[in-house]
């Protein structure tokens, strides 16, 4: 996790200058600008309106090219949250390698791959078993695979952990060992912010592509209207950490992002596609009761609102009362993940983690108060909107991990007697 | 995660340096190893000295776990809290800058929020169900407990968010890279000593056996190895541990893989041990073992002689399971080990602490403990729950655990199975 701490002249070591060198504005270099009045702000940045013709045009192919895999489905989110994730840990794993030890060391990178994909196998095995159990069903064979690989998933995938640390210390080279313990702290971090978010987004993702879509746009919203409002309206500087963000574009975005959430939350939630949870791994339409959250409420408008208001009645979903909190919580909370960023990046002398997209950045740039929201968004998911207990997801997992196929069939059947004896009983 | 580069001399300010020399009594013998040029303990003129050393605080060591153990579950689990918050301190000091430090105040307050915040949302998880049978007879109780479970993952995320922000607005200029590696060696600690911690906890809870035969295996493991290093010891193993032989690796394995068949057979026959807790309470325990721990007769084949006082053996079936467990002991969970003095030599320092004489801190004697405690607990849960849990003591689970409700929940997963 070292970086050499001398000042980032053009001078040092060679392998690094990319990142250092300025990436502002399309390929010029306008080094005077910011220097000469000494301010950041970007209001009085004179190549602003070129900057945000480049940042105008990614975003719009970015939102194009997202809107179009969600209109594809589930499962080709999932795989666009793969791609992300890869390329992210790609970025952060080049971040603070240094290339003079890296040539002493050959295979290290390796290692760091092995991890990546040990977590894969892990993170995406706990969250999908049941649906692969309940997509699998009609082949004999299959099942029998998939209720094996369900049954021993925690010990390969621990047998694979513990085989690249054992790699690890047998590759351990004198003179070396900072270098190289350092380099497994970080792998080990990226990794677990890597995958922590990006695992709740497709446990939330097969709940309902609503519970994925709301945080995330909510987020793009907050960043956008942050950007126009300081750059119409920003004077005053909002953290030293982040010298272009502004009282005036942190408060306008706010407001925006949480009428916004009211809103879109209602548009979004009268398409089924966007709010039935998927409960196996295809791919077709889904047709299913969303359940009361998304049930409308018709809500009379008050007396005292003047006559040319033209609607008398409003229809309300409930869950857009949830979607106000989330709206609360990603502008006022979610923007510390861009701090976070900020302040790392600023501590290790780079300018942006990555060059993928032209006018923002690497992904993990686009990436970094997404990840705040996506952790924050299941865990309100799982803890208001899904009332369900640990116990049952614990006792599901008992029965998928430790029954056999037979004997699942057996204790459905078992239950399904008791619970009609129960009411049975009742009537 | 960086410390001064300076040579050991007396005048730096960090005194784990001068620990260099505290391997003997108060002594400072400073020409015995570099003398020959060689650092394998069978050399060193002082090792009697050292070895008493070792014997008596391992005794006393021994002697507060067996204590503890007489005692029940719940003391185990608070013996273990102790332990962890001892080794989060002794790594929370290692790497810190007093320099820096200085200019920060409040910085390591931060470092015990997140430890609270992680101590609050492990313990919460694997003891929710424990907690929730010890407190079913009072309704006020019972409420309050199943609403603060309901909430937890809330609560927990809301404090570490806390912490972060807490986090980013202490960020001073100058010292950021201090504070981001501060904060990553945070989580690194945390994720290392709250995992093993957890899963050791979790353990306990399912019997005291799949506690106390891995955490034996290790020590019988590292016992015999030192003995056998002490007296046969010669070719080097590993240049990370100069102190480490091949005979003494060896022999360690032979004997725990015998002690773990051992072991078994004399631990599995006390109820005290075997028996799952499933509530918090701490009074004695009475219920059937299950099949692992019901004796086998095997008799002993002809050729064995007269006089021999056995005829036959008796296997209990878990001895199986824990010849696997010494397996993994002995050649595996070293490597633990390996990886905590690879980590003392990159950061030069001797020991991670000084509680124990001769032995150094907690980290030191938990660093294999911990690779042991995490297998033992998967190896439960994939190899010995499957072959206990049948569908009679599912179904059991789910009509004592589940309220109504949460029983036609689980009836409708589990139909999307069968479509």
């Amino acid at each position: 996790m070292q970086k050499d701490n001398d000042s980032g002249g053009p001078s040092t070591h060679g392998g690094l200058t990319g990142r250092l060198r300025r990436r502002r504005g399309s390929n010029e270099v306008p080094s005077e600008v910011d220097k000469a009045n000494g301010s950041h702000l970007l209001v009085d940045d004179r190549n602003k309106y070129k900057s945000m013709l480049i940042r105008i045009y990614s975003s719009v192919w970015m939102i194009g090219g997202f809107a179009f895999i969600i209109y594809m489905g589930h499962l080709y989110i999932w795989a666009m949250v793969v791609v992300i994730q890869i390329f992210m840990a790609r970025e952060l794993f080049n971040l603070l390698r240094r290339s003079h030890e890296d040539r002493r060391l050959p295979g290290f990178r390796l290692l760091n791959w092995h991890f990546f994909f040990t977590a894969m196998l892990f993170v995406y095995g706990r969250i999908l078993n049941q649906r692969l159990a309940n997509t699998v069903t009609s082949d004999k064979f299959l099942h029998k695979l998939v209720t094996g690989f369900i049954k021993y998933h925690m010990v390969t995938c621990y047998f694979l952990y513990i085989a690249g640390f054992m790699w690890f210390i047998l590759t351990l080279k004198k003179k070396m060992y900072k270098y190289q313990f350092g380099q497994y702290a970080w792998t080990h971090m990226i990794l677990i912010v890597v995958f922590t978010q990006s695992s709740f987004t497709v446990a939330n993702i097969f709940e309902g592509i609503f519970w994925f879509l709301l945080p995330a746009s909510l987020i793009v919203i907050n960043d956008i209207a942050a950007y126009f409002f300081g750059f119409f309206l920003g004077r005053t500087p909002l953290i030293k950490i982040s010298p272009k963000k502004t009282w005036e574009g942190f408060i306008g975005a706010s407001f925006a992002t949480i009428v916004s959430a009211f809103v879109l939350a209602n548009i979004l939630g009268r398409f089924q596609w966007l709010t039935c949870p998927r409960k196996d791994l295809s791919t077709g339409w889904l047709h299913c009761d969303p359940g009361p959250l998304f049930k409308p409420y018709y809500f009379t408008v008050p007396q005292w609102f003047p006559q040319w208001f033209p609607w008398r009645e409003i229809s309300v979903l409930p869950v857009q009362w949830h979607a106000v909190a989330l709206g609360l919580f990603s502008s006022i909370i979610a923007p510390f993940g861009g701090f976070f960023a900020s302040g790392f990046k600023r501590a290790f002398k780079i300018k942006d983690f990555g060059d993928s997209i032209p006018g923002h950045g690497g992904i993990t740039d686009r990436m970094d108060c997404q990840m705040v929201m996506a952790v924050f968004a299941y865990i309100y998911h799982q803890s208001f909107i899904v009332s369900q207990s640990v116990s049952i997801e614990a006792i599901m997992d008992q029965i998928l991990m430790n029954l056999t196929f037979e004997e699942q069939r057996a204790l459905f059947m078992k239950l399904e007697k008791i619970i009609q004896e129960r009411q049975f009983g009742e009537s | 995660m960086q410390k001064s580069k300076s040579p050991p001399l007396p005048s730096t300010p960090t005194g784990r340096i001068r620990h260099r020399r505290r391997w003997h009594s108060h002594e400072v013998v400073p020409d015995v190893s570099k003398l020959n040029g060689s650092l394998l303990l069978v050399n060193d003129q002082n090792k009697y000295r050292s070895m008493r050393i070792r014997t008596f605080s391992s005794l006393w060591m021994l002697g507060s776990v067996i204590l503890i153990l007489y005692l029940g579950h719940l003391y185990i689990c608070a013996m273990v809290v102790v332990i962890q918050i001892f080794m989060a301190s002794e790594l929370f000091h290692l790497l810190r800058r007093a320099h820096e430090d200085k200019r920060l105040p409040g910085f390591k307050f931060i470092n015990w929020h997140f430890f609270f915040t992680a101590m609050l949302y492990v313990y919460g998880r694997i003891l929710s169900q424990q907690l929730v049978n010890t407190v079913t007879s009072d309704k006020f109780f019972y409420k309050l407990l199943s609403g603060l479970i309901k909430y937890q993952m809330v609560i927990c995320y809301f404090a570490y968010i806390a912490g972060m922000m807490w986090f980013i607005l202490s960020l001073k200029k100058k010292m950021y890279k201090y504070q981001f590696g501060q904060y990553a060696w945070t989580h690194m600690i945390l994720i290392v000593v709250f995992v093993q911690s957890s899963f050791t906890v979790a353990n306990i809870f399912e019997g005291i056996f799949w506690f106390l035969l891995p955490a034996s295996l290790i020590a019988v493991n590292d016992v015999v190895a030192y003995f056998c290093g002490f007296f046969f010891g010669k070719t080097p193993l590993i240049k990370l541990s100069p102190k480490k032989t091949r005979e003494g690796f060896i022999g360690a394995s032979v004997a725990t893989i015998l002690s773990a068949f051992l072991l078994a057979n004399i631990l599995g026959r006390f109820q005290w041990l075997t028996c799952p807790r499933k509530d918090l309470s701490t009074g004695w325990l009475q219920c059937d073992p299950g099949p692992l721990f019901k004796p086998e007769y095997y008799p002993l084949p002809a050729w064995i002689p007269q006089w021999f006082p056995w005829k036959e053996i008796s296997v209990l079936p878990v001895q199986w399971h824990a010849l696997c467990l010494g397996l993994f002991a002995s050649i595996i969970a070293p490597f633990g080990g390996f990886f905590a003095s690879g980590f003392k030599r990159a950061f030069k320092i001797k020991d991670f602490g000084d509680i124990i004489p001769g032995h150094g801190g907690f980290t030191d004697r938990m660093d294999c403990q911990m690779v042991m405690a995490i297998f033992a607990y998967i190896y439960h849960q994939s190899f010995i729950i499957p072959q206990t849990n049948t569908v009679e003591m599912i179904l059991d689970q789910i009509i004592r655990n589940l309220s109504f409700e949460d029983q036609e929940v689980l009836y409708l997963k589990l139909g999307q199975i069968f479509q």
